[in-house]
């Protein structure tokens, strides 16, 4: 029971900080479940963010049921998940009771224009983090910058590009693998 | 019986929005077309909310689309029909995941997925950076677009904050190390302080 509260508490910590959707929630994740808590590796975090684009849902939400489900079951997956959207809930129900221009007001306004810009930096630092872990050999560097180069040059859905990556990998590692033995 | 819809419209969404919070955009405004339940202009405002509140963007929305129906007990209907799809979908996957962790295949995959998806965040990265570091184009404008210098500032001011610290070459002092250190909350309020002192929306 500590356990599901604490993965409960945890997430809504991190769904709280997060501004800007799923990928500014990276930075919180390496931090809190990554090096503080030890839920996850870095490794399993792309992963589960690879898994993310192709499922259906938020990506934040299919990131906490993971790393819960992973640590605690299906139980600890539901807690991740409700500590994920419990500050969404109570924060977006005040301001849609209470202020209804909140979006309008010239203090919110520059705040956020300021808040911005850091989470750019902190989703900066998660990528040259995630790199370190990911692209290991001249083929992971191929598939970091083509996916890239693709979803900022074309309008195709990740969900493409994912797929390609996975079949790729599979090709080189365990079919080419093979014909070099024979 | 107004909660199951609303319960059944969400999780409708949830299921087929692939890819993150903004692809449950369209639904939403086929939602709105259909039900009457929320007007364009009301998702629009929806949107600006979500962008500038935490938390997942869907989630936001959903929250959102559901007060504006219902209130609270509307709010957490749309929000839980939403998450309601991930969740099941992800538990199999993570249960079908767990037993073929060790398979070759597998992780052959997941040799090829984890730079695919570090390139998805590069490029998530870079449109933050258009958002943070520029500003918007007017409408038939076209060309580059215009830098905002404050904003890159303190992008530098920031990233330097963050790193230094942790570059061994350096010999960077104590202090310089423990800001590094600092959790990313304490750089997002700076930053926020800095946007209100300086006017960085105008």
């Amino acid at each position: 029971m500590k356990e599901l509260f604490d993965l409960f508490l945890t997430f809504a910590r991190i769904g709280g900080l997060t501004f800007g959707g799923g990928y500014a929630m990276l930075p919180m994740l390496q931090r809190e479940v990554v090096e503080r808590r030890g839920w996850a590796t870095e490794e399993e975090l792309m992963d589960y963010y690879a898994i993310g684009q192709c499922t259906p849902g938020v990506i934040a939400v299919n990131t906490a049921t993971f790393i819960g489900s992973k640590n605690r079951g299906i139980l600890g997956g539901i807690a991740a998940t409700l500590g994920v959207v419990f500050p969404s809930l109570v924060i977006i129900s005040v301001i849609a009771a209470f202020i209804s221009n909140f979006a309008d007001l010239a203090v919110v306004k520059d705040a956020f224009a300021g808040i911005r810009v850091c989470v750019f930096v902190l989703i900066l630092n998660a990528v040259v983090k995630l790199g370190k872990a990911s692209v290991k050999d001249a083929l992971t560097l191929c598939i970091c910058i083509a996916v890239l180069a693709a979803s900022v040059l074309l309008d195709l859905s990740p969900i493409v590009f994912v797929l390609c990556a996975g079949v790729t990998g599979i090709v080189a590692k365990v079919l080419l693998a093979k014909e070099g033995k024979k | 019986m107004i909660y199951l819809r609303l319960f059944f419209e969400f999780f409708k969404t949830g299921l087929f929005a692939i890819g993150g919070g903004l692809a449950t955009l369209p639904f939403l405004q086929d939602m709105s077309a259909r039900t009457g339940w929320f007007t364009t202009d009301q998702l629009a405002d929806m949107i600006a909310i979500s962008e500038c509140t935490p938390g997942p963007i869907g989630v936001n929305m959903a929250t959102y689309a559901g007060f504006l129906v219902r209130g609270v007990p509307g709010a957490v209907t749309a929000t839980l029909g939403l998450i309601c799809p991930s969740v099941i979908v992800i538990l199999i996957v993570a249960r079908i995941l767990k037993r073929f962790k060790d398979n070759k295949y597998v992780q052959a995959a997941f040799y090829g997925l984890r730079p695919a998806s570090t390139g998805l965040i590069a490029a998530a990265c870079l449109s933050v950076a258009v958002i943070a570091l520029t500003f918007p184009k007017a409408a038939g404008e076209t060309g580059l677009p215009q830098i905002r210098w404050q904003a890159v500032i303190l992008a530098v001011i920031l990233w330097l904050l963050m790193n230094l610290g942790g570059i061994k070459a350096l010999k960077a002092p104590a202090w310089l190390k423990k800001i590094g250190k600092l959790h990313p909350v304490v750089f997002l309020a700076a930053s926020a302080v800095v946007g209100i002192i300086f006017h960085f929306a105008s």
